[in-house]
């Protein structure tokens, strides 16, 4: 059973069809108790970083998935939920959860013909072997809708990059934390394969 | 970098497969849920349900279709036709759909942009334009006018100027749909297409007029467009979701080609 946290964060069910799809049961909860005590999480979310870290702070969901992070329950964040993992965010000049040190910028380019959101089809490209991302093939992309971009201040915690314009990260993990800032749940097969890997993952990363 | 996009559309009356020729002769000619399956599995990168009666008809919204879908199409899945609320929009959104096309109502109130971009977030809010030629006047200067209701009712609107207008009030994305082109296989109307991709920072897909794999093409290179729609070309077994897009990757476009 995984719980997928539910905070006003936009839409929970595509993330449940997903999971049932890889035949994993999901609970959407947004009750600190059933957090703490989930045996995986799911921390997805679309939307702005102010609105969503109030929600979390209203209903004690922010202190609730530090516990379960600091526990070592394997935890997968998309979109928002990765952003909003690091410590800031530019976006309505957000302090966020910060289990990793970094924060999130607003994606500044140069080329005028490039658009913002990132918004479509991208690769990924692993930059270190991480056991969620084990399936990922040469050629497969993934689907994105974001105008901020995560930074992590370690670079070791940065695990897949993408290129938009510039080369940034789209998947990040530490220890039991894995999070990808494409959506798995609308990234086809690949997306899919990536959820069955989380499901199996027992939240430590081998060297 | 992003890959074009290559988007199936299904309009859909009473929960059936339709297609229309320019507008009018709609035929049924599937299920839906079936359809939307097969393109997913064969590598499509977006789906669109159009309800193309919604709104001269009223409400009809095939929630149940979007649902059902919704449980077996893991790509985003975007629903239009007579939303007219935000409400209308959370429905959707909740049966499944990522993204929301407003249409003839955002024409009528702009405000329910504005709303949606609100409640849902700009980038899941596309405005959906049908437009056809007209004489270029002072009222129209882009010679393209903004039509509303299934086609059927001119509204002395600049097409350029209401772009312009749904991208300020929050449209994440603009559907470039051509009156004139659509249903007749000759092609996508290249030049509206450029123009309004020009003229906006947000991504502009391509829809009408599609019959042949170089239409496709042609709009996402010379008429800049990020995606392009199709429905007759893959509706009648005319060609494959796969087929196309190995075409355009074959001519050098950058497309997903691995499912």
């Amino acid at each position: 059973m995984v719980v997928i946290v539910d905070y006003d964060a936009g839409n929970l069910k595509s993330v449940e069809r997903a999971c049932r799809e890889v035949g994993l049961s999901a609970e959407i909860s947004s009750d600190p108790k059933r957090i703490r005590s989930a045996a995986r999480i799911i921390f997805p979310g679309v939307g702005a970083a102010g609105s969503a870290m109030r929600s979390l702070a209203a209903s004690g969901v922010d202190r609730a998935l530090v516990n379960a992070f600091e526990a070592g329950t394997p935890i997968l964040g998309i979109c928002l939920g990765l952003q909003i993992s690091l410590e800031h965010s530019e976006e309505n000049d957000t302090d966020t959860l910060g289990l990793l040190p970094g924060e999130v910028r607003r994606f500044r380019l140069d080329d005028p013909v490039l658009k913002v959101p990132h918004m479509g089809w991208n690769a990924v490209r692993v930059v270190r072997p991480h056991p969620v991302l084990d399936g990922i093939q040469q050629g497969d992309e993934f689907y994105f809708v974001h105008a901020y971009r995560p930074i992590p201040a370690n670079s070791a915690d940065v695990i897949a990059e993408s290129v938009y314009e510039g080369p940034f990260c789209s998947a990040l993990g530490r220890a039991n934390y894995v999070a990808t800032q494409f959506h798995p749940e609308k990234s086809g097969r690949a997306g899919l394969s990536l959820l069955e890997r989380f499901v199996e993952w027992d939240g430590r990363i081998d060297a | 970098m992003l890959s074009k996009r290559l988007i199936a559309c299904l309009d859909v009356r009473d929960g059936h497969l339709a297609k229309s020729i320019k507008f009018v002769d709609t035929r049924n000619i599937g299920d839906p849920v079936a359809k939307a399956r097969e393109y997913y599995v064969d590598g499509l990168d977006e789906l669109v349900f159009y309800d193309i009666t919604a709104s001269s008809e009223g409400r009809r919204i095939i929630l149940d279709v979007v649902e059902a879908v919704a449980e077996q199409v893991f790509i985003p899945l975007s629903v239009g036709g007579g939303v007219a609320s935000v409400a209308d929009a959370t429905d959707l959104r909740l049966a499944g759909a990522e993204k929301i096309n407003v249409n003839s109502a955002a024409v009528r109130r702009p405000g329910l942009i504005a709303e949606c971009a609100e409640a849902i977030g700009d980038q899941n809010v596309v405005l959906s334009m049908d437009i056809r030629r007209v004489d270029r006047s002072a009222r129209m200067p882009s010679g393209y006018e903004i039509v509303i209701n299934g086609g059927r009712k001119p509204m002395g609107i600049d097409a350029l100027e209401w772009a312009k207008q749904g991208e300020r009030l929050g449209a994440g994305e603009l559907v470039v749909n051509s009156i004139d082109a659509d249903g007749t296989r000759e092609g996508y109307e290249l030049s509206l297409t450029r123009m309004l991709s020009e003229a906006v920072r947000i991504p502009v897909i391509a829809s009408g007029g599609a019959g042949e794999p170089d239409h496709l093409y042609d709009v996402l290179t010379d008429g800049k467009a990020d995606a392009a729609l199709v429905a007759s070309m893959v509706h009648y077994g005319d060609y494959t979701v796969s087929g196309l897009k190995r075409h355009l990757h074959e001519r050098g476009v950058k497309m997903r080609m691995s499912w």
